[in-house]
């Protein structure tokens, strides 16, 4: 009987199997370990997958058909429900493609604040894919504390808008009103001490040698290969491409800031983890920078036709009344065209392709979701690895199974 | 440094490649669009990622525009390339009556998916596809649901006026 181990993981598998058989391992669509809705046929041999087939569209919710009947700004709900551990990202990228459309210049502090939350947001969504994968490999322990963190990001964003999950955040033009004090208050509290807790977290993780054996070579991909599948995001960084439209496209003033943009080398499950967290703290650098750096002025751009007026002014000022009535009854006017705006989301670009004839509703609307394009390369990245593996992989790779079913 | 990709040396290399101009090119919002047809689009596409840096397959989808008689269906792709940080749009017209495209598969490997979702949506039959199977909607379904005269909700309901609002 002769035994190879894989690369680096530690593992010493006899290549003989016990009697050649085949089995089909049907995994998913609810399965703890899938962490969401989808489904794998698995065709094993023993431990080892030989093919894996996913089936994916079971929360499809026709977004894109619902987006062609829907005014401009009663798409940014259905837009939470994509990504929806980084909900503000998908708000905000949506409001940019409409002021990109519509030709909407936002104050500098909008670009600002807008950057605040959406690292806020990539932060939780990070924390929940490495703490995920944490769980994964049986550490429970970073889980718990993260979530801790997560929880104090939700409680930031209620301080926004009010709202946790699902956030609907900010309005076409801005935001629908400033950071409050206690907002500010929170945030500084939660800079504080998130760096000592990520801290406790990194090390019960990242050198952490039971943790590296099980990761490191688990679901590799090259870059080539990456590339070829169209990855984005920390994905395609962990393959070792520098691709982060943060930085090759700056929208709402990423240019003004500092940061790194980490890449690994493998393309494995280490590769992913390491990645994830060194653009926590790259959020964490941005955040400070941001707030130490926020320009005065407005949190929203003078444009009644997109943003609603004041409440109090209805009773006594008959435009806002009609900018009122118009907003809400989708009667806005916008104009034709064309426009593809990407932001970097947690997961990768996150792309708008918006077509209007300039009627109250887009004409079509479709989503670049990253997961769907990077997941259909789980079956070829699984292929050969162990089955407890591929969970990771999937795990690693953050597949989320709103923005993969639309 | 960033080499930079002009627009009239894109559009000259492609002119070059093709034998002639692309029917239209107009650049919206600072995004270069090209029509081709469809007997051209995989060796443009072949040729801009071979030969001008083109590496990336940002996104692959289709549009329905049922008044445009004979140019019903627009496949719409998104290329990028990394290097010169340059994106591009190329779109197809497809006729009703005659919805073949040759699949990009052979090109990117990531393209395989985005068909499957736009064949499911629209109904285009990309040729050579090597599973071109629905892949949100249910396999038994009999119609392509992000098509302009399949209604969103049941038009026999009587209990919802949407004259005020949606479309």
């Amino acid at each position: 009987m002769s035994n190879f181990s894989i690369k680096g993981s530690g593992h010493v598998l006899s290549t003989e199997t016990i009697d050649g058989e085949i089995a089909t391992l049907n995994l998913g669509p609810t399965h703890p370990a899938t962490h969401g809705i989808f489904q794998n046929v698995l065709t094993v041999d023993g431990e080892r997958i030989l093919k894996a087939e996913p089936t994916i569209g079971y929360i499809h919710r026709a977004f894109e058909k619902l987006a062609e009947h829907r005014p401009y700004n009663q798409i940014t709900p259905i837009t939470d429900r994509l990504n929806y551990c980084s909900s503000p990202i998908n708000n905000i990228g949506w409001h940019m493609t409409v002021e990109k459309l519509v030709g909407i210049e936002v104050p500098k502090r909008v670009d600002y604040m807008r950057v605040i939350v959406m690292e806020l947001a990539r932060i939780s969504d990070h924390l929940v894919c490495n703490s995920v994968i944490g769980v994964d490999t049986g550490a429970f322990t970073g889980f718990i504390y993260m979530f801790q963190e997560r929880e104090k990001i939700y409680e930031l964003y209620e301080e926004i808008c009010g709202a946790r999950l699902t956030t609907n955040i900010g309005r076409i033009g801005g935001f629908e009103r400033d950071f409050n004090p206690i907002f500010l208050a929170k945030l500084k509290k939660f800079l504080d001490g998130f760096s000592a807790s990520f801290k406790e977290f990194d090390t019960l993780l990242t050198r952490n040698r039971i943790f590296m054996d099980r990761v490191i070579g688990a679901g590799p991909i090259s870059a080539e290969r990456a590339i070829e599948y169209s990855f984005s995001g920390p994905n395609l960084r962990a393959a070792g491409v520098d691709y982060d439209v943060r930085a090759m496209n700056p929208y709402s003033s990423y240019q003004d800031f500092d940061f790194i943009v980490p890449i690994g080398k493998d393309g494995d499950t280490y590769d992913r983890f390491i990645v994830r967290q060194e653009e926590i703290r790259q959020s964490i650098h941005i955040i400070r920078q941001a707030l130490e750096k926020m320009p005065k002025g407005d949190f929203h751009a003078h444009v009644p036709d997109f943003y609603l007026p004041p409440k109090e002014d209805l009773s006594n000022s008959m435009e806002s009344l009609i900018y009122h009535f118009k907003i809400v009854m989708g009667e806005t006017q916008i104009p034709k065209g064309e426009v593809y705006h990407a932001v970097e989301g947690a997961n990768g670009e996150l792309g708008y392709y918006l077509v209007s004839d300039g009627g109250r509703t887009p004409y079509r609307l479709h989503f670049r979701r990253p997961c769907f394009i990077y997941y259909q390369a789980f079956p070829e990245m699984a292929k050969g690895s162990v089955l407890s593996d591929a969970i990771l992989t999937m795990s690693s790779m953050n597949v989320i199974a709103g923005e993969l079913d639309a | 440094m960033m080499q930079t990709l002009e627009n009239e040396h894109l559009l000259l290399a492609i002119e070059t490649h093709l034998g002639d101009m692309p029917t239209s090119q107009v650049d919206t919002f600072g995004m270069l669009n090209i029509e081709v047809n469809r007997l051209q689009i995989v060796s443009i596409v072949k040729f801009l990622k071979e030969s001008l840096e083109f590496n990336f397959l940002t996104d692959l989808c289709a549009s329905h525009y049922p008044e445009k008689l004979g140019a019903e269906f627009e496949i719409v792709y998104h290329l990028h390339n990394f290097i010169a940080n340059k994106r591009l749009r190329i779109k197809v017209a497809l006729s009703e009556n005659d919805i073949f495209i040759p699949t990009l598969t052979g090109v990117f490997v990531g393209a395989n998916w985005m068909e499957r979702e736009t064949f499911d949506f629209y109904g285009i039959q990309f040729q050579d596809h090597p599973d071109l199977r629905r892949i949100l909607n249910m396999e038994d379904m009999d119609y392509h649901p992000l098509r302009k005269h399949y209604a969103l909700e049941d038009e026999t309901r009587t209990d919802k006026d949407d004259k005020f609002f949606g479309r």
